[in-house]
């Protein structure tokens, strides 16, 4: 047994999960599906004096359609939404990239709000929610409010979330049929966080780029957002991009470090190749006129 | 730090106990249980070698608190072998395949193996290949363990 001491409640409701947030004046830690968090409560880098578990909160569970968009609900594992036929048909993307968080087994338990909360920046949720243009409903004592993915991460595993506020929905916008998922992922094994990671969906109509949403994982202190690669692509012709050239735009707004796994410079030039082999694997096939 | 009532259904076997809050559920099965077959590697979700099959579930025990298996119901190495010691076709599969040297790593890898191949239909291959990313073994250089799962998978030949 290695966490340090600490109090354990499991409310059932959402209502008396924030009063325990509330209560515990930033001491808290919420525990989702732990396969981040008990590391780090075990390696005592996370010692909470209170731990609030999640997990007997119904109303944190499932996906639903609803006008506009897809809600998700925080405490859906991530194998559910592998299997779930409503992700599968309006939002891709979401199952591809869930597919390479962690393994098999800790994706049982693991869920999509705990990874969109933790905020590693090598991960493919954060990224994806990015990409996708989705918001996070945050609920406390004093209210609920909406926060952009995009706005979401300040640096590695800080987030604008306040210690009392409790993330109670993913809101996914409405992406048109046509639209194709770009994902790709460089990581020393399977089941590793990222060295380099795409993200992305990028909507078609005749030929033509009508929307696109593109984000990178493992490219810096937090996701990045390829904003301006995303405005470049507008109203371009898939069959005609020179990637070449839109590979250094792509990589533009990253920020990789040195660590002991790889360079900052191997990681742009990776960030560089994936790009270019993603748009002419996943996108120009498709698009061959 | 606050302690706190379980009833696990360990194995068919009805267990009470109290825990504290930061108690694995690893750590109950083990030390408290007595069920040693759950083997405890890295303690923090690395090497697969604590998997259990909660409610159904192949999951990390090191990354699960004992007082959130409350109410649920356990199956441990333990559980699989039938009563006159006949082995479990996962078991039988990694013997015949010679999938094993210390043993360390092997009943997470059962446990894995024998949840997704539960259901009335097999998985394929690759699906039992890709779980198997899941676990660390340091002996057997994992051909033995491929081979075993490819074995046990519902569709013939799939190599890779
Ligand atoms: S002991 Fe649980 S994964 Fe290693
Ligand atoms: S057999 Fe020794 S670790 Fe796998």
């Amino acid at each position: 047994m290695k966490p340090a001491p600490f109090d354990y409640v499991a409310p059932d409701t959402i209502e008396d999960a924030c009063k325990h947030l509330t209560e515990a004046g930033g001491g808290a830690t919420v525990l989702a599906g732990g396969q981040t968090l008990m590391p780090l409560l075990a390696l005592r880098l996370s010692q909470p004096f209170i731990l609030v578990d999640i997990n007997r909160i119904a109303a944190l569970k499932g996906v639903s359609r609803t006008d506009g968009g897809t809600r998700v609900g925080p405490m859906t594992r991530q194998n559910e939404i592998i299997a779930n036929s409503t992700l599968a048909a309006a939002l891709p993307l979401l199952v591809t990239a869930t597919r390479h968080v962690g393994h098999w087994q800790t994706r049982n338990r693991g869920t999509i709000g705990g990874s969109i909360a933790l905020g590693e920046p090598a991960a493919e949720l954060p990224a994806t929610a990015i990409a996708l243009g989705a918001r996070v409903e945050a609920r406390s004592a004093r209210g609920t409010r909406e926060i952009a993915a995009a706005d979401l991460y300040i640096g590695p595993y800080s987030t604008a979330l306040q210690p009392d506020e409790l993330i109670t929905a993913i809101r996914f916008p409405e992406w048109p049929a046509g639209t194709l998922p770009l994902f790709r992922e460089v990581a020393q094994r399977p089941g590793d966080f990222a060295l380099v990671g795409l993200t992305g969906a990028v909507t078609v109509e005749d030929g033509r780029i009508s929307r696109a949403g593109i984000a990178w994982f493992g490219m810096g202190p937090t996701p990045v957002r390829a904003s301006q690669l995303e405005k470049a692509l507008l109203g371009q012709r898939v069959a005609g991009l020179d990637v070449q050239a839109l590979a250094e735009l792509a990589i533009a707004e990253t920020a990789p470090f040195d660590d002991h796994h790889a360079t900052a410079e191997y990681r742009r030039t990776v960030g560089r190749r994936i790009f270019a082999r993603t748009v002419s694997e996943q996108l120009q096939p498709r698009n061959a006129t | 730090m606050s302690q706190h009532n379980i009833q696990v259904t360990v194995n068919g076997r009805l267990h009470t106990a109290t825990v504290e809050g930061r108690l694995t559920l690893s750590d109950f099965l083990r030390v408290e249980a007595g069920y040693t077959g759950v083997h405890i590697g890295c303690e923090h979700g690395v090497c697969g070698a604590c998997t259990v099959i909660v409610d159904g579930q192949a999951v990390r025990s090191c990354l699960m608190l004992a007082v959130q298996a409350d109410g649920s119901s356990i199956t441990t190495v333990e559980g699989l072998t039938a009563p006159d010691g006949t082995l479990h076709p996962v078991q039988q599969a990694l013997r015949d395949e010679h999938a094993l040297q210390c043993g360390f790593c092997t009943p997470g890898v059962v446990m894995t193996l024998a949840a997704l191949t539960s259901g009335a239909s097999k998985p394929a291959a690759r699906t039992l290949l890709d779980a198997l990313s899941g676990h660390v073994c340091r002996c057997t250089g994992y051909q033995g363990i491929r081979r075993a799962a490819i074995k046990l998978a519902g569709e013939p030949g799939a190599k890779k």
